[in-house]
């Protein structure tokens, strides 16, 4: 194609024909050739999403072992801008979802507003950014969320990999199946080449095939990207059962259920899910921080103390709970924050129990029970280090 | 009697002409018998358009439950917007509107079109940013819903084809090195899914960057959606360029034109009209395509619906409806614009030249 544009001869119009010096301008520079047949190139098509690409550039950066570009003190940060900025799920009921109005509530949530209220003395100066499973763990790389706090699981992988640390576990969950009644099953070990409807990007596909690998049972995973997708394809008849984790399959069979009758839960728990917020390492302070703010909560709830009860217990005699809330010595001073930090956090939220009642618990719609999130005195895996 | 014929004729004459076409209208009739009805029962008689949940879940999706946009609409077309705040919004998506229209309709004269677009686009930032006027500063990345959706598509045109001409022309050149740069920038764009160029533009570009330096995201992701819309429409033009037969080239040189008056003058007019079709194409497209940014979490139109819905347990599954409203939104704007094509097409003023 060069060749022939080079071989090309080109109608001249010589300077010296033109004569006078009005004569239009030399057309020396012409570029094209004379077209060979006319073609079209293919119609415009943009291509449609391709899954893996944003997994794939994930792990480049990571492999690339490029340092955070705001690395620093987070702590810092947060105080000059005056806002909190909180990386929290797309919408999961009772842990993360914002209302008509666009304001944010659930347990993920509280976690963020009990921070903002410790160091920033406003549990409303957080900003919320929703982010989906597979961008999570990006958005706290790059520096766009000071902390995640979106009910991710704390497995060695996460923790060791990705740049991150797991803080503290504010809820353990564990993953079930929920199953037609027609079916009569009753274990998960029934399920035998079974279609199960899962939702992609979350450790609850790997459970799947590890817990039916264990078994020697093999299974069809039927894997969607989308919560709502997965439900509706399970509740038209598409697998025979259908994955998640068990806070969500009480919730998910009452209410997005055709007929919730015909539905039952069953009583295998195939893993250990322990959620809890997650801090980008290399920010020892800030990690101390996020860590005891949750420790605090926890605390409150042993010692009984509440969002009403708190100013009453400021005077209260029991040294540990004055060094909770700062009346005694300043376990503030340690951790960089003022003297009241844990006062501030219970005010603003309430104590792990209110917490876990105001948004999964009995005054919520998900109405599920205490059970392993109980306090360690009482049954319970909720167990905080002492604050002193 | 007389109307009974004539009605009996323009049957045979559009609906039965012949066998294959009586056939289909058969067909679509016993389709329409069969589904219309329960389609306008589903959503019209049975429908419940009042924003109470309790009434949506007691018809259990027996029929529509429109109240979910009645609850929602703020939250589909504005996004995470402040609330209090959602006038700004409003405005500035109606005066983005009119001003659209404006042009498509060709309501106004050019040159005021152009003073209307120089005024508007700059009102528009400044009523979605505020920090000016007494207005309270709003982040970009708190910007969501129609707005997002349309600033994205609009200025990812207008930046696209300019810069897409340059590139076609690019490759045309004589020039060995701006001739290579062009087609390694179209290839390169063109090798990776816009979701990908999303990506980098939003996580990778940040770590990068020195620390310190930030590029705001939305910044960012239009350049990326620019980039990516005007590698597509070059090509699209550069066929368009290949099709004006080398004789314009002639006449034009023969007439003493320089190449940028013989591009500006003969060339591109023609080129440009012969790709019409396709450039709406991109268009259309790069207006649908504007829904993968909330990958990179800024939502539009169709993120800021899933973001409405999702955490939301009274209407979570009335998420068909909310669909169905952002569909019959994107389904306007295309439509919108293939009518514009159209008009574009006949009597814009230049024969076709013979090829």
């Amino acid at each position: 194609m060069n060749r022939r544009r080079a071989n090309c001869r080109w109608p001249r119009l010589p300077a010296e024909m033109a004569g006078t010096a009005a004569a239009p301008a030399p057309v020396a520079r012409m570029h094209s050739c004379p077209t060979f047949a006319p073609r079209l190139t293919d119609p415009m098509k943009l291509p449609n999403i391709a899954r893996p690409w944003p997994a794939a550039i994930a792990l480049l950066a990571l492999l690339l072992h490029l340092p955070a570009a705001h690395a620093g003190r987070t702590l810092d940060q947060v105080r000059q801008r005056a806002q909190l900025v909180c990386g929290v799920s797309t919408g999961v009921i009772g842990f993360s979802s914002a209302d008509s109005q666009g304001r944010w509530n659930g347990l993920d949530v509280d976690v963020c507003r009990a921070i903002a209220a410790a160091v920033l003395n406003d549990p409303n100066k957080v900003k919320y950014v929703p982010l989906n499973a597979q961008q999570r763990f990006t958005a706290l790389q790059s520096g766009e969320v000071d902390l995640l706090s979106r009910n991710t699981t704390w497995t060695l992988t996460r923790d060791a990999s990705l740049g991150l640390h797991f803080t503290a576990i504010t809820y353990y969950d564990g993953q079930g199946f929920l199953v037609p009644k027609k079916l009569k099953l009753t274990s998960a070990k029934q399920l035998k080449n079974a279609e199960i409807c899962v939702q992609s990007g979350t450790t609850t596909e790997k459970n799947l095939s590890d817990y039916f690998k264990a078994q020697g049972i093999k299974i069809k995973p039927v894997v969607f990207e989308k919560f709502e997708a997965s439900i509706k394809a399970f509740f038209s008849g598409r697998c025979q059962a259908y994955t998640t984790d068990a806070s969500a399959l009480a919730f998910i069979r009452s209410k997005e259920a055709p007929r919730p009758d015909d539905y039952l839960i069953l009583p295998e728990l195939i893993s250990k899910e322990p959620l809890g917020p997650v801090v980008r390492r290399g920010d020892d302070e800030w990690f101390a921080i996020v860590k005891w703010v949750i420790f605090a909560l926890i605390e409150a709830e042993e010692y009984g103390v509440t969002q009403a009860n708190l100013e009453q217990m400021k005077a209260s005699a029991d040294p540990a709970i004055q060094r909770l809330l700062g009346s005694a010595e300043d376990s503030g001073k340690l951790l960089g924050l003022e003297r009241d930090w844990a006062a501030r956090a219970v005010k603003a939220v309430g104590n792990y129990g209110e917490i876990f009642q105001r948004n999964v618990g009995s005054a919520s719609p998900l109405k599920l029970p205490r059970g392993v999130n109980a306090l360690w005195n009482k049954g319970g895996l909720m167990y905080a280090p002492p604050i002193r | 009697m007389n109307q009974v014929v004539a009605t009996q004729a323009w049957l045979r004459r559009n609906l039965f002409s012949n066998v294959f076409s009586g056939l289909t209208t058969l067909l679509l009739l016993a389709a329409a018998l069969r589904w219309l009805p329960g389609l306008i029962d589903w959503m019209l008689l049975q429908a419940v358009f009042k924003a109470d949940a309790g009434a949506c879940q007691a018809v259990n999706h027996a029929g529509a439950c429109w109240g979910v946009v009645a609850e929602k609409y703020r939250f589909i077309l504005f996004g995470r917007y402040p609330h209090t705040e959602q006038w700004r919004p409003l405005l500035a998506t109606g005066l983005l509107l009119l001003v659209i229209v404006a042009s498509g309709m060709r309501l106004l004269h050019r040159r005021f079109l152009l003073a209307a677009w120089a005024l508007v686009l700059p009102a528009f930032f400044i009523l979605m940013g505020g920090g000016y006027l007494g207005l309270s500063p709003v982040g970009s990345d708190q910007w969501g819903g129609l707005p997002l959706t349309l600033l994205l598509a609009t200025t990812g045109m207008l930046l696209a084809f300019p810069l897409a001409i340059l590139v076609a022309l690019g490759r045309q050149s004589r020039l060995p090195l701006l001739r290579g740069l062009c087609m390694l920038y179209v290839e390169l764009v063109r090798g990776v899914p816009l979701i990908s160029v999303l990506f980098l533009a939003s996580f990778l570009f940040p770590i990068i960057l020195p620390p310190g330096v930030s590029i705001d995201v939305l910044l960012r992701v239009q350049a990326g959606i620019v980039l990516f819309a005007a590698a597509y429409l070059s090509e699209t033009i550069r066929g368009g360029l290949q099709a004006v037969p080398g004789g314009q080239h002639d006449a034009a040189a023969a007439l003493g034109l320089s190449h940028w008056q013989a591009m500006r003058w003969i060339i591109l007019p023609q080129a440009l009209r012969a790709v019409i079709p396709s450039m709406m194409n991109s268009a259309v497209s790069v207006f649908k395509d504007t829904s993968l940014v909330t990958v990179v979490s800024l939502y539009e139109l169709t993120g800021s619906l899933s973001l409405a819905l999702a955490g939301d347990a009274e209407w979570r599954s009335f998420y068909l409806e909310g669909y169905l409203f952002i569909g019959l939104i994107y389904w306007t704007g295309c439509y919108a614009m293939s009518r514009f094509s159209r008009s574009l097409e006949p009597g814009s003023g230049i024969s076709r030249p013979l090829a």
